[in-house]
């Protein structure tokens, strides 16, 4: 019997160092957008079910093997997880986990690096630990997350994962040219 | 020449350098502006517009003169200011608007024609014939006048955009601006401070004077290693402000690479930064301004400050015996600092007539130079005293009419400045630019003492603003000599004085325009060319404006400036369109089966950002039509598949789902029952189609929608409009799921056999009948299929998640081949289409209803939908609109082209006759001749009807025959068996 073989956005590209930045492509898992219906309380069962808090906008809760992230107006990616089949109740749920690359960037450039593709202020004073934005990547929408002192976690749409591969290895080489 | 014991240059570093081929020597820390002063070399260019020779005049970024052409071939970059290019080894700089050469210049015939070359001569001249302008005239003046030119060929180098942040943006980096960056620093916010040289320290490290005891340079470089230290400072040199903008934001030019011999491998050669600042402190400095008078722009007439700074930074005298022309005390340091350093002064010849000698050189007060003599460089001056003239010999002229504080930015946001009489110049109006303050010489503070208490001041007002509580900050010791100047903007005299060395505009220029009565200075500007273009007017404006009130009898400050626009330095294309190279253009989006197709050997077409294949060739197939037509055939023959994951697809849920689909579909979807899919046409708010495509319901309150690929984006934004704006109240989400699918079209007689052997259970007509859909299991994993066709023949489209769309594609290919097909392109989809009458946004332009596409039908009367009103308006419905007819030849000719117009027999095909044109055309393998759509006055009724197709484009001209669009399977029987 023939099998359906999976391919990650990136194709399980190996980790990329330049200069001083890492980049590499990171499985998230189940991705699933969450978006409340009309005067639904997700907060409270959406606790209950996942154990992290129901993210503000801009903001990410959770931890590396399970995130709730912001993801614009009225919606929240579950990033992770299978998501709790009771929340169908509050929310339209929608299976997003081959939509998205997904890639972490750290190291000590990487807020140099970012500063030439996302027009935010991405500073740790700003922009913490936990702090998210639906913003531009170069010329792609993509979303922002600081996953630590510096490490930020990037997605774009996974059709565009070979885009954002360039941009990266471009801003990343020429940050690390300046030294 | 070299100055021994001077300068702030790299004596250990020796580089070499070209000038027009000439090999010269110079060291580390020169710029290319020093290193050939002190190679002796002073005529370095040719005048804009009469080919006069000129020499280096500045030692900034104001330089309106020495501009060169820097490198070779196509990393050459043409317009670089001597004056701001640090010198490397191995820099090759060539001189411009020259030619055969320098030297020898035969444009310079110009200069002897000059009586007749003034103001507004072209507007005069070049008048009649009228379409000589163009053709001939234009041409002609522009090949004399210019500056320099690009390679022609792509530029190597990358360039680069970045965004920066801050609160306090301190731009200047002289002791007004190091004052202000420090006191800021001091108290904690986050601090950028640029600088567009490459040291900073402003004049600090051009002048003599000390700050707290220590030389000025000195001092400078303590601050900046002292602001460097700290993390909340970023120090930004080689960065040009460009532009003041909306909301604190500030354009700025780095240059990354000008200063090194090549960019680095992956390095940029410039980086346009945004910068996004709360509060701003604009410490810009002042540029000296030069005095009119007969030949001042003979190669040795230079500005007094520059010749300081070529001498204390560089260590470089620009002659042997200099003389000093001033109307200020400020200049007086020139011969000071000259004498000091053992250079001769031949004379200072100071206008004021009470002007008194701050040092031991002879003083000629209440004097004038009314000539400058030496045609390719100065040999002696004349100066007109009360006495009578004297000549007096000197190959380097100091000029200083006074300095204009560098108010450019303030004007930015259309601010204007304000006049002040005490140092005859303007300063910047407070609040012209929201949030900035300024300080030092730009706002009229020319002491040293002033310049670095205004900068404390303006970061404490900066601080303030903030609500930040200012340090307490103590206010070096430095020089705090009162600046003296009498305004003296042009010598009387005859001759030509010049103002604007740039755009050759000279004192008479002026007078003329007055005289012609373009008196308002907008004007005079566009008159003149005074003050425009790369300068805009950095030298030349307060002179210009000062002999122009004087002109018309009125005040300066009544006269008013010229409006200093943005880039304040020029800025390269290049650094503005910075990423947008080669593959930055856009992002590219590459479906699941883009490795497998191109692996293929299909060619790719864009469609939007996707990139889909257009055709699957077989290695014995020499044209793209053979394989077109094989892949058409195999879809009405056998099986094809197609990668369709570009449509877009929008998730629908919510208990009010079907409640949106109705009102921005055209047809009904609340009555679609589950596991079914409908046909749906969608109008713009104003009555136009806007899209059209399948929607599958796929539960009770949820639905997936298709779109076409091209209107996915906008679609998604209506809805989103719609959900948002018309009815916040329904319960309704929408998402898009383009990404997360990998769909294919399995299309022909055999498509059912192709997937039995895929699915995990197999399907028959029963259960699957056409316009059905439902979920699937592909070899264990969750699909979805869809019984939907765009082809005619009996078809799926298959859905995966994305990750196994690469794996899917290939089983899919590899059982159609088995089944004598495989995969298809686009040509062969756009061929099925047409044959069977589908439309795509070839048809849908945006400018076609529903009944101009036959589909009148679709418009439900039961219910209210987006456009349903405004599809009735009597344009939209009145008769003598183009509607949607298909085509085919009928006469000799046999091809059709979309593009073609189609007009009525026995008339001339001209615009007055056109019926109306094509829009799709394909040659049918099945029909055995070319098909087309189009749109024809009436279509729907003049079915048999002949009419003429002509191309006037590619010189064709067919008989074509209209008839019903649908050319093939009119029953539709093949889709639903």
């Amino acid at each position: 019997m023939t099998e359906l073989i999976a391919k990650t956005p990136l194709d399980d590209m190996a980790p990329l160092t330049i200069g001083a930045c890492r980049l590499a492509e990171v499985d998230l898992g189940i991705l699933t957008s969450i978006a409340p219906y009309a005067a639904s309380k997700i907060a409270a069962p959406f606790k209950a079910a996942h154990g992290m808090a129901w993210p503000a906008p801009n903001r990410a809760t959770g931890k590396a093997d399970g995130r709730a992230i912001w993801f614009g107006r009225d919606m929240v990616l579950l990033a992770g997880p299978k998501p709790d089949p009771t929340l169908t109740k509050h929310a339209a749920l929608t299976d997003q986990s081959d939509a998205w690359a997904a890639v972490t960037l750290s190291g000590a450039d990487v807020e140099d690096v970012l500063a030439r593709l996302v027009p935010l202020d991405l500073s740790p004073g700003q922009f913490k630990r936990g702090h998210t934005a639906r913003s531009q990547i170069q010329h792609m929408t993509g979303s922002i997350t600081r996953v630590g002192t510096d490490a930020f976690l990037l997605m774009v749409f996974r059709s565009m994962a070979g885009t954002l591969l360039h941009d990266l290895e471009r801003a990343m080489a020429s940050v690390a040219v300046r030294g | 020449m070299r100055v021994d014991g001077k300068g702030l240059i790299e004596r250990s570093q020796p580089v070499s350098f070209r000038f027009d081929g000439n090999t010269y020597r110079g060291f580390a820390a020169d710029t290319l502006a020093s290193a050939l002063l002190a190679n002796n070399v002073r005529h370095v260019a040719r005048s804009f517009k009469y080919h006069r020779p000129r020499g280096i005049l500045t030692a900034g970024s104001e330089e309106p003169n020495a501009l060169m052409t820097v490198g070779r071939g196509a990393d050459a970059d043409p317009n670089v200011r001597a004056t701001v290019q640090e010198l490397y080894d191995g820099l090759e700089a060539r001189s411009q608007n020259a030619w055969p050469s320098l030297g020898f210049d035969l444009l310079s015939v110009n200069d002897l024609a000059a009586p007749f070359l003034g103001a507004g001569f072209y507007y005069k001249t070049f008048m009649w014939p009228r379409v000589f302008w163009e053709k001939v005239y234009e041409p002609v003046i522009r090949r004399a006048a210019g500056l320099g030119a690009l390679s022609g060929k792509q530029d190597a180098d990358h360039y680069e955009k970045a965004y920066a942040f801050c609160d306090v943006l301190v731009i200047g980096a002289g002791p007004a601006g190091l004052m202000a960056a420090w006191t800021a620093a001091q108290s904690g916010v986050r601090v950028i401070l640029a600088d567009e040289d490459s040291l900073m320290g402003g004049r600090l490290n051009a002048e003599t004077l000390t700050v707290d005891g220590k030389p000025g340079a000195e001092w400078a470089a303590d601050m900046v290693a002292k602001l460097a230290a700290m993390d909340n400072v970023r120090l930004m040199s080689r960065t040009t402000l460009t532009g003041a903008h909306d909301g604190g934001t500030f354009g700025a030019l780095e240059r990354v690479a000008h200063h090194v011999n090549g960019t680095p491998k992956g390095g940029v050669k410039e980086t346009f930064w945004r910068i996004v600042a709360k509060r701003s402190v604009l410490a810009a400095g002042a540029i000296e301004r030069h005095i009119a008078f007969q030949n001042n722009d003979r190669p040795g007439i230079m500005a007094a400050g520059a010749v300081r700074v070529y001498l204390n930074r560089f260590g470089v005298s620009p002659g042997k015996a200099v003389t000093v022309f001033a109307n200020n005390d400020d200049a007086h340091r020139t011969a000071m600092d000259m004498q000091e350093a053992g250079v001769h002064i031949a004379a200072v010849i100071d206008c004021r007539k009470d002007a008194t000698a701050l040092g031991d050189y002879r003083l000629i007060a209440g004097a004038m130079v009314s000539g400058g003599h030496g045609r390719r460089g100065l040999e002696a001056i004349t100066v007109q005293m009360a006495s009578g003239r004297e000549k007096i010999a000197t190959d380097c002229l100091a000029v200083s009419g006074g300095w204009n504080p560098t108010v450019h930015m303030t004007c930015h946001m259309n601010g204007r400045p304000t006049w002040h009489d005490a140092i005859a110049s303007f300063i910047p109006t407070p609040g012209a630019i929201p949030g900035m303050a300024t300080a030092g010489a730009c706002n009229g503070a020319f002491s040293t003492a002033a310049c670095l208490a205004e900068g404390v001041s303006a970061a404490k007002a900066s601080l303030e603003a903030l609500g930040v509580t200012p340090v307490v900050m103590d206010v070096p010791q430095a020089d705090d000599t009162p600046y003296a100047v009498e305004p003296l903007w042009a010598v009387p005299g005859k001759g030509r004085a010049w103002l604007d060395f740039q755009n050759d505009v000279s004192v008479k220029d002026v007078k003329q325009a007055a005289q012609e009565n373009f008196t308002s200075v907008e004007h005079m500007k566009r008159y003149t060319t005074q003050g425009m273009a790369t300068d805009q007017g950095k030298n030349s404006n307060v002179a210009a404006l000062a002999l122009l009130a004087d002109a018309t009898g009125r005040g300066i400050p009544e006269t008013g400036t010229t409006t200093f626009r943005p880039p304040y330095t020029p800025v390269a294309l290049a650094a503005l369109g910075a990423g947008a190279q080669g593959k930055g253009f856009a992002p590219e989006r590459k479906t699941t089966s883009h490795a497998a197709t191109v692996v293929a050997g299909a060619p790719m077409i864009e469609a939007g950002l996707w990139y889909r294949p257009s055709y699957y060739p077989l290695p014995d197939e020499k044209t793209w039509r053979q394989s077109c037509d094989r892949e058409v055939g195999w879809v009405r023959n056998a099986v094809g598949i197609c990668d369709v994951s570009t449509l877009g697809k929008i998730d629908i849920q919510g208990p009010d789902a079907a409640q949106l689909l109705d009102f921005v579909y055209t047809n009904m979807f609340s009555t679609l029952k589950e596991n079914r899919v409908r046909y749906g046409l969608m109008l713009r708010e104003d009555g136009f189609v806007m899209d059209d495509g399948t929607t599958a319901r796929l539960g009770q309150n949820h639905y997936v929608m298709t779109t076409t690929t091209a209107a996915a984006g906008q679609v998604m934004r209506h809805l989103e409009f719609v959900t948002q704006a018309l009815h916040p109240e329904w319960d309704v989400r929408i998402m898009s799921v383009t990404e997360q699918w990998a769909q294919f079209a399995v299309a022909g007689p055999k498509s059912r056999e192709v997937l039995n052997g895929l699915l995990d259970q197999p399907i028959d007509s029963d259960a699957w009948p056409f316009m059905s859909c439902g979920p699937v299991d592909v070899q264990g994993v969750n699909g979805r299929l869809f019984r939907i066709s765009f082809s005619g023949e009996h078809a799926y489209e298959i859905a995966v998640p994305s990750r196994y769309g690469d794996s899917l594609f290939r089983l899919l290919v590899a059982r159609a081949e088995a089944l004598g097909g495989g995969a298809y392109g686009m040509e062969a989809l756009n061929v099925l289409r047409i044959e069977k009458g589908f439309i795509t946004h070839a048809e849908i332009d945006g400018r076609m209803t529903a009944q101009d596409i036959g589909m009148e039908r679709m418009l439900s009367g039961k219910k209210d939908f987006i456009g349903a009103t405004m599809a009735q308006r009597p344009g939209l419905t009145e008769d003598g609109r183009e509607q949607l007819v298909g085509m085919k030849p009928v006469g000799p000719v046999k091809q059709l082209t979309a593009g073609a117009h189609i007009y009525s027999n026995g008339e001339d095909p001209v615009r007055a006759h056109d019926q109306g044109y094509v829009t799709s055309v394909g040659f049918s393998p099945t029909l055995g001749h070319f098909i087309g759509l189009g749109f024809v006055q009436d279509g729907l009724t003049r079915h048999g009807e002949v009419l003429n197709m002509v191309d006037h484009v590619r010189g064709i001209q067919t008989r074509v025959e209209l008839c019903d669009p649908v050319f093939f399977d009119q029953d539709g029987g093949r889709t639903r068996d």
